[in-house]
């Protein structure tokens, strides 16, 4: 992520990008850029300060920042000894679960949504149980949405960190156990913090995947305003009846998540 | 702690007593070792000896396979037996393979209170300096304004007190190197390790360090180990050699007594000595057949004694026609001995001289290499041996290889001593 | 993949393209709505039947007509919501049979889907939407005109087999799970201006996008009702129960037809509208629970 000091730069500038490379990159660059033009051109902009001022519309963008931030947070918790598990440990079936825990990447959300519902849902397996010791019911609450984005976004959280782990020189870790710290403590102290880009890298790529969701959030969380409706949400069923409203929810989604990650970015992988 | 406190029974001495055993793949490492307390003991050898195995061994970080470790008296490795059928047979143990190989007394390495400096350091890169150096008082429980305090004073004593703050990137080799043995310091270990502790280092900040670290090594005192391929590093460092080759301690003894009396190809190479071995009968010793000697290259005591020795490690059988070489010393000694004389002592004449030394033999120059102030000539023959001249005296004789000349050696240079 | 077909997939494609982010959203729907594009050529509907869901499944077998002509004017493409999709698929086979040499396309989507589609260019010849307003959009946008009402839908309470709750009416509903539809669809405005006029102080729990995902929510029990069309419990072949509520009445749904400006084949497009308000069109869209208008 560091870019080297100015001489390198300077150098790299210099050297010419082979056309075979530049060619694809730049078609690619439209490919991805184009389309966002295309909001931006069609985006009724006087309608903008009217619609950031809708309540419901700041109901779901403060919902949706809320649920993917702790739906980040419920992957790091759990997603960061999963990426462990299968990065240093040994037993049988690790390809087999490291195939199991991509699974959600694969399903179709609302797949993901009907599942959640089978295991969660009042006559589900934890479900029923949760309702009927408890008096919880999960579906249609936040609840519900965090763990419907959770289940979705983990996922890119573990293949991220398992790679940082996989890449980590193990001898940092025998230097710091030499050093006095037992095993949980070379984890806190020395392994997270060496695969702390990686680590970065997979919470931005499951915050951002959380934010887009969708497929899951519906069928699972079902659509509530302030309670369940998320921006993509609001999104989709303003497309129903006001094709322009759809676009400036969409650019204002689009914004906040842009504006959170450059911050992001600039603040944590400046360092060395 | 458990396995440490406990003393052990009938060897409450101090300072390190073990006998490592590792048996990996193809490769057995078999080494005792007894360091005093104070003492610092080099561990020399080539590349693949085992000396790294031997360290890991020692701190922790891999387990015995058989023999014993003792650390002032406590236990800190010892695997109930050898063998896996009988380690299976003692019941209830329901663990195998590796976890089991750690035996009924292992300490992990975090209990050991052994200090490492490792090959390239390994600084913590997202800690400053100080925080490298507070790391182990850390883990040894103290607050953290406690082991800052005791960082930076150990930071001061490596010369690196205005450095604290830095990251490991911003440090150049030799203040990396510093901290690293800051590091392993601070802990107050009970024996200290290092591992190469020099090779990263450019020629310059190498001497500056090593003296340093001379320093250091003296004032600790528990005893130390320094893990090394550098003859130099070793002679400097410590105070007693144990040379090993293929897992095994070769050879053994303070600086004078190694250098003095090689024992091996290697050992004489690098402290660049031609070496033969054969039966001594009074003051003639008969060499072996096929084993010419190691003759030393030219670069031994630039610290790549390896690379320049390589020509010399072939064995070529150039038996000489009319019977066994018989070298003439002026002690007399029997029964299977070494003998060896250094580069210097071999003189080179274009004619057989006259009236000449007890030791004169026919030989083809094979190969000349620039040897600090002279040039070291490569000899083939019947007896192989490195020789120094002058480069006045190379132009005088025309030293090229394919050039025969005739070798002498006095007598009064060749050291014999037993096999 | 025949030319309609095409034609559809580029439209939807070209809708995307504008919204990127709403082309995530839209995904399933346009797999059903692919999926139930019922195309005139069996090449084509057999993948596609493929990938259909258990509804359309049974209309996959009778999609393969061997009178289908190849030529592009005795074709005709309607874009009709998603709660015509079994009546407009029979009425369909009618019509191809009394028109041997015509093939009828149908794309079955959401209405609001379906007017965007049509508004941002897709090319159709017929228009049915669920609700008078989704059409004025379409009409506004200059795409069709002179829409006709051809049928009436009303809203029932859609309970499990065996209506476990005793439920009559929607006052039954205050205190348990209700999935109604979002107000921004028709039939979300339906359940709104219904429950408004029962004074039922019913609290859903979720509003769906649409009423198909309404009845879903029914169909694995996380919700004790839905309000839906009766056309669409009906669909569901006794698994839900319909209650029929006084208040439905205050909150009917006109299906307005429409042919659409951009048509190919007008004429056969007209005589295709004619046949859906005629007695054997409006039998089959009664059977279906539809009403006369």
């Amino acid at each position: 992520m560091s870019t080297g000091n100015a001489l390198s730069a300077k150098r790299v500038r210099r050297r010419r990008v082979p056309a075979a490379l530049l060619a694809p990159a730049v078609i690619g660059l439209a490919f991805l850029i184009l389309p966002l033009a295309g909001l931006l051109a069609r985006a009724p902009w006087t309608e903008l300060p009217a619609r950031l001022a809708e309540p419901e519309m700041l109901a779901a963008l403060r919902l949706s920042l809320l649920t993917a931030t702790a739906a980040t947070a419920l992957s790091l918790l759990f997603g960061v000894p999963i990426a462990w598990l299968l990065a240093r440990g040994e037993f049988p079936g690790r390809s087999v679960l490291r195939a199991l825990v991509t699974v959600p990447l694969v399903l179709p959300p609302v797949v993901g949504g009907v599942a959640l519902l089978l295991v969660f849902g009042r006559n589900g397996i934890v479900g029923s149980w949760l309702y009927e010791r408890f008096d919880i019911t999960i579906p249609f609450s936040t609840t519900a949405v965090v763990l419907a984005m959770t289940f979705v976004s983990m996922p890119f959280l573990v293949v991220s960190v398992e790679g940082a782990l996989r890449g980590a020189d193990l001898r940092f870790e025998e230097a710091a156990a030499t050093l006095g710290a037992g095993r949980w403590t070379v984890f806190t102290h020395v392994t997270l913090p060496m695969v702390a880009p990686g680590v970065l890298a997979g919470a931005v790529l499951c915050w951002a995947r959380a934010l887009g969701e969708f497929g899951a959030t519906i069928t699972f969380a079902g659509n509530f305003p302030g309670r369940t409706q998320t921006m993509p949400l609001a999104v989709y069923l303003a497309l129903q009846s006001d094709l322009e409203a759809a676009i400036v929810l969409s650019l204002i989604l689009l914004a906040v998540s842009v504006i959170v990650l450059a911050s992001l970015r600039e603040r944590w992988t400046a360092a060395p | 702690m458990s396995a440490a406190t406990r003393p052990e029974a009938g060897g409450s001495t101090a300072g390190l007593d073990a006998h490592l055993v590792v048996d990996r793949g193809g490769f057995r490492l078999d080494l005792r070792l007894r360091v005093e307390p104070g003492e610092t003991v080099a561990l020399l050898g080539p590349n693949g000896a085992g000396k790294t195995t031997a360290l890991r061994a020692l701190a922790g970080l891999e387990a015995l396979s058989g023999g014993h470790l003792v650390l002032n008296g406590e236990a800190l490795d010892r695997p109930r037996s050898r063998t896996g059928r009988m380690r299976a047979a003692r019941g209830g143990s329901q663990i195998d393979g590796a976890a089991d190989r750690r035996g009924v007394r292992w300490t992990p390495p975090e209990e050991r209170r052994i200090g490492v400096v490792f090959q390239d350091y390994l600084l913590f890169p997202h800690l400053t300096a100080i925080d490298n150096v507070a790391f182990g008082p850390r883990r040894r429980g103290l607050g953290r304004a406690e082991a800052r305090v005791l960082a930076a004073a150990w930071l001061d004593r490596v010369g690196l007190g205005d450095f604290g703050k830095r990251r490991p990137k911003q440090l150049s080799g030799g203040q990396a190197q510093r901290v690293a043995l800051a590091r392993a310091l601070a802990t107050e270990p009970a024996l200290l390790l290092l591992d190469e502790p020099l090779a990263a280092l450019d020629a310059r900040t190498r001497l500056d360090t090593r003296a340093e670290l001379h320093r250091h090594l003296t004032g600790h005192t528990g005893p130390a180990i320094v893990v090394t391929h550098d003859p130099v590093d070793a002679l400097m460092l410590a105070d007693r050699l144990v040379v090993i080759e293929d897992g095994r301690a070769v050879q053994e003894g303070d600086a004078e007594s190694v250098t003095a009396r090689p024992r091996t190809d290697y050992i004489a190479r690098l402290v660049g000595l031609n070496l033969y071995r054969g039966k001594a009968e009074g003051h003639q010793v008969v060499l072996d057949r096929g084993t010419h000697g190691a003759t030393p290259a030219g670069t031994a005591t630039d610290g790549d004694a390896s690379a320049g020795a390589a020509p010399a490690a072939e064995h070529q059988d150039v038996g000489a026609p009319d019977g066994p070489v018989v070298l003439v010393a002026s002690d007399p000694l029997e029964g299977p001995a070494f003998a060896a004389f250094p580069p210097s002592a071999v003189a080179l004449y274009p004619e057989r001289p006259e009236g000449s030394p007890r030791n004169t033999w026919r030989s083809t120059v094979s190969g000349v290499h620039r040897h600090g102030d002279n040039l070291r000539v490569q000899l083939d023959g019947p007896l192989k041996a490195a020789a120094d001249v002058t480069p006045a005296a190379a132009a005088q004789l025309r030293l090229e290889p394919g050039r025969r000349v005739w070798a002498t050696v006095k007598a009064s240079e060749i050291r014999t001593y037993p096999a | 993949m025949s030319t309609a077909a095409a034609r559809i997939t580029a439209a939807l494609a070209r809708t995307a393209s504008r919204l990127p982010l709403a082309a995530a959203l839209i995904t399933p729907r346009r797999s059903r709505g692919a999926a139930s594009t019922r195309a005139r050529r069996c090449a084509a509907t057999r993948p596609l039947a493929a990938a259909v869901a258990l509804a359309t499944a049974l209309l996959a077998l009778t999609a393969c007509a061997p009178d289908a002509e190849e030529d592009a004017d005795n074709t005709v493409t309607v874009f009709a919501a998603a709660s015509l999709t079994k009546a407009f698929t029979l009425i369909a086979d009618q019509f191809e049979e009394e028109h041997p040499r015509a093939g009828i396309v149908l794309n079955f989507g959401g209405s609001s889907t379906l007017a965007t589609q049509i508004t941002e260019g897709a090319p159709g010849d017929v228009f049915a939407a669920a609700d008078e307003t989704t059409m004025a959009g379409v009409v506004d946008a200059g795409a069709a005109a002179d829409p006709e009402t051809f049928a009436r839908n009303q809203l029932v309470i859609a309970v499990p087999e065996g209506n476990p709750e005793g439920i009559t009416g929607l006052h039954d509903l205050v205190g348990l799970l209700v999935a109604v539809c979002a107000e921004e669809v028709p039939c979300g405005a339906a359940a709104r201006t219904a429950i408004e006029a029962s004074g039922a102080s019913i609290t859903p729990s979720t509003y769906e996008p649409d009423v198909k995902a309404t009845l879903a929510k029914l169909a694995i029990n996380q919700v004790d009702a839905a309000l839906v069309y009766r056309t669409d419990a009906m669909a569901a072949h006794g698994a839900v129960d319909a209650v029929e509520f006084p208040e439905s009445d205050s909150a009917v749904n006109a299906y307005p037809i429409a042919l659409l400006d951009e048509a190919t084949s007008p004429n056969l497009a007209a005589e295709f509208i004619a046949h859906v308000q005629s007695d054997a069109g409006q039998a089959v869209l009664e059977a279906e629970g539809f009403q006369r208008p």
